[in-house]
């Protein structure tokens, strides 16, 4: 690491025992970074910086909230209406969390169409997949505290799964509950992994970004950096592309949080929890409707649990099934196509989860379902046979002639 | 480029946004008519209450619906953020009697209830809600027009759905009433306001269709009490971050000029940059 000089002594002195500003140096401000990056690549310290969001407003609102079946959706009411500034932190929650997926999965996408998976990133892309999961579960589970009819109906909806399990399922599932229903002891240990989880999946992000600064960002033209003319330090030229993009990200956020606190919710989970009576459609929340019209479009209930997890297990793999030598889509004319029919069709599986499965919605969400699969199964052969375009000689070279076409006009 | 690819970026979040935008109107309530559109007071990002009209629907529940219709969760001195009067409120509490002790004997009392009580609850639980009411459960109002879809407007419906007669091969089972916006069109509750339900206080003419109204706006201000002060400061912050947002961005243009200037790369960036420093420290003047 290279140490820095400063004629301040105090930081000198902490930094030759504890190289903090060295370290921040390092890997904030000098930090060499692709001089091409575009939008795209704001959604990584995006979503860092919702996480943060939804960490402090998450701990506040536990100083507030109980986790007992009968007064929880007492207790969520109190703190929109008697807690200060209460109904701020529910809706910056409640939308962060709708939020954060939304980054995410545009953050994924990056991902999957610039190849960013790829040698020598593959466990960068590993890590993120984990957090993603992690992501899941805990929303999953923040769902439920608030104790409306959704939130029973889906814990029970997605406990259930588990009994599709061979042999131990039942048992597991008793144990997931804490009984024999979802019940008092179920919401109390949901609250503590809802609330150790985001610890746990904030650690997994620090590996993700240190996993990152080993090899530092991918870039849109997929090349490697060949000298110091690619890069460019990540401040000033990145801190401020970040600090924009989180302004645009705030005014969208914010008009939710604001103007639409229920936009993305369900108006039966304002309805307290029944176990005597089953809402008319159970529908998980719009982030997992993808993986949700997956489950149901397979007839066997252990099939479909398992198309679900194979669905995300796949991703683990992506990194070899994906055998081009080129990283993205730009100059793989096949893998493009195939990119985009997998963004629309991921959304069709979205607007499929949330119908009946019956009759044509159940035929295409099974046409749905296979191409899910189908994408990742040929890539192999994808990337045997397809014939990739001239790939750009340097970054550096790229960015000038950029210019160089801007400044001619 | 870059204004392109943000609004690339941006259709994207947004057909995701709509996805979810679709998963919300899954739960279409099934065999009932659309709802009435109305245009409330408390619409939009400048909306607010209209404060006579939340206190004629305040005396339209107080009179009529809070006979069955708890609303548990709302207290006597909230009356207060309506513009009603401390004395009036005080009023309004002592005419219902709260359950309170135990006392010094260990026994629950009944007392005239105060501001600090909580809407006294027409039942003591759902049980005796269900004996009282051939079977069916009155649900709380404290939230009701954010448990149902449509909010204010689908009360406001529900209170002048209801037809004399169910329209002709409609089976309407006993007891129940047919409601044109009810899902499933059977209600058991039967029509509880008609013309002139309420004398209003104000010399508001009394017609079915204010008094539901009025309910309606009154029920929405007792989901979401907060939420004036919400859309006020909401539109602080958006103006904030707008003006915030195109500060960023016109610095980000500034900085990033500077790659496109000269062929910058990471060191001589690093030089160029101390080179700035030092020309600010000597009082250097350059041309911009």
């Amino acid at each position: 690491m290279k140490r820095i000089q400063t004629n301040n002594r105090i930081l000198m002195w902490i930094d030759e025992r504890l190289p903090i500003f060295s370290y921040a140096e390092e890997n904030l401000a000098s930090y060499p970074t692709p001089k091409n990056l575009n939008y795209w690549w704001n959604y990584g310290s995006l979503a860092g910086i919702v996480l943060a969001i939804m960490i402090v407003t998450g701990i506040f609102l536990a100083m507030n909230y109980q986790p007992h079946a009968d007064v929880a959706f007492q207790s969520v009411e109190r703190i929109v209406r008697d807690v200060n500034y209460g109904w701020l932190l529910r809706n910056l929650h409640s939308n962060g969390a709708s939020m954060f997926f939304i980054v995410v999965y545009i953050h994924m996408f990056r991902g999957l169409y610039f190849g960013s998976y790829k040698a020598p990133r593959e466990l960068l892309w590993m890590v993120g997949i984990t957090i993603y999961v992690l992501m899941m579960a805990t929303a999953f589970m923040g769902y439920v505290l608030p104790w409306g009819q959704m939130s029973f109906w889906g814990a029970t909806v997605i406990t259930n799964l588990f009994t599709a399990i061979p042999v131990i399922g039942e048992y597991i599932v008793i144990w997931v509950w804490g009984g024999f229903s979802v019940d008092a002891p179920t919401i109390n240990r949901f609250f503590v992994w809802h609330y150790l989880l985001p610890m746990i999946l904030f650690m997994v992000v620090v590996i993700h970004l240190w996993a990152l600064h080993v090899n530092k960002s991918s870039n849109p033209l997929g090349i490697e950096v060949k000298s110091s003319a690619d890069m460019i330090p990540f401040h000033p030229f990145y801190t401020i592309k970040d600090m924009y993009g989180l302004g645009i990200f705030m005014i969208v956020y914010m008009y939710f949080v604001f103007f639409a606190p229920d936009f993305f919710g369900e108006p039966d989970n304002y309805i307290p929890a029944n176990p005597m009576v089953t809402p008319p459609h159970i529908v998980p929340e719009w982030y997992f409707l993808p993986f949700y019209a997956i489950l149901r479009a397979i007839p066997d209930k252990l099939g479909g649990v398992a198309a679900m997890g194979m669905a995300i297990v796949i991703l683990y793999v992506l990194p070899w099934l994906d055998t081009s030598k080129v990283r993205v889509a730009t100059y793989r004319p096949i893998y493009k196509q195939l990119f985009w029919i997998f963004v629309v069709n991921i959304i069709l599986l979205g607007w499929l989860g949330q119908k009946p499965a019956e009759g044509t919605y159940l035929i295409m969400s099974r046409l749905s379902t296979a191409y899910y699969f189908i994408f990742f199964l040929i890539l192999p052969l994808v990337g045997k046979f397809e014939k990739t375009k001239q790939l750009p000689v340097s970054i550096f070279e790229e960015v000038a002639k950029k210019h160089r076409a801007k400044e001619d006009k | 480029m870059h204004p392109r690819k943000l609004v690339i970026a941006s259709a994207f979040a947004s057909s995701l946004i709509a996805a979810g935008l679709v998963s919300g109107n899954a739960i279409a309530a099934g065999g009932s008519d659309p709802l009435p559109h109305n245009k409330w007071s408390f619409d939009g990002i400048f909306g607010s209450f209209d404060k006579p009209q939340l206190q004629r629907g305040a005396q339209v529940y107080l009179e009529v619906c809070s006979s069955c219709h708890s609303l548990e969760m709302v207290y006597y001195r909230n009356l207060m953020d309506i513009g009603f009067d401390k004395e009036t409120v005080k009023e309004i509490a002592s005419e219902y009697e709260a359950k309170d002790g135990p006392d010094d004997e260990g026994e629950m009392f009944l007392r005239q209830a105060r501001l600090s009580d909580r809407f006294v609850s027409p039942f003591d639980n759902e049980n005796a809600a269900r004996s009282a009411n051939g079977g069916s459960f009155p649900p709380d109002f404290s939230v009701i027009t954010k448990a149902r879809k449509g909010g204010a407007d689908y009360i406001y419906g529900l209170m002048i759905g209801y037809l004399e007669d169910a329209p002709e091969g409609f089976e309407l089972s006993d007891g129940t009433h047919y409601n044109k916006y009810f899902p499933g069109h059977q209600i058991f509750m039967s029509a509880p306001l008609y013309d002139e339900a309420v004398e209003y206080e104000d010399g508001t003419e009394p017609t079915l269709d204010q008094h539901a109204k009025d309910v309606s706006a009154f029920l929405a201000w007792a989901a979401s009490p907060e939420l004036e002060e919400r859309k006020r400061l909401g539109i602080k912050v958006i103006l904030y971050l707008l003006v915030l947002t195109a500060m960023l961005y016109a610095l980000k243009r500034r900085i990033w000029s500077r790659i496109y200037l000269d062929e910058y790369t990471n060191d001589s960036y690093l030089g160029e940059f101390e080179q700035d420093i030092n020309d600010v420290k000597n009082n250097v003047k350059r041309p911009n």
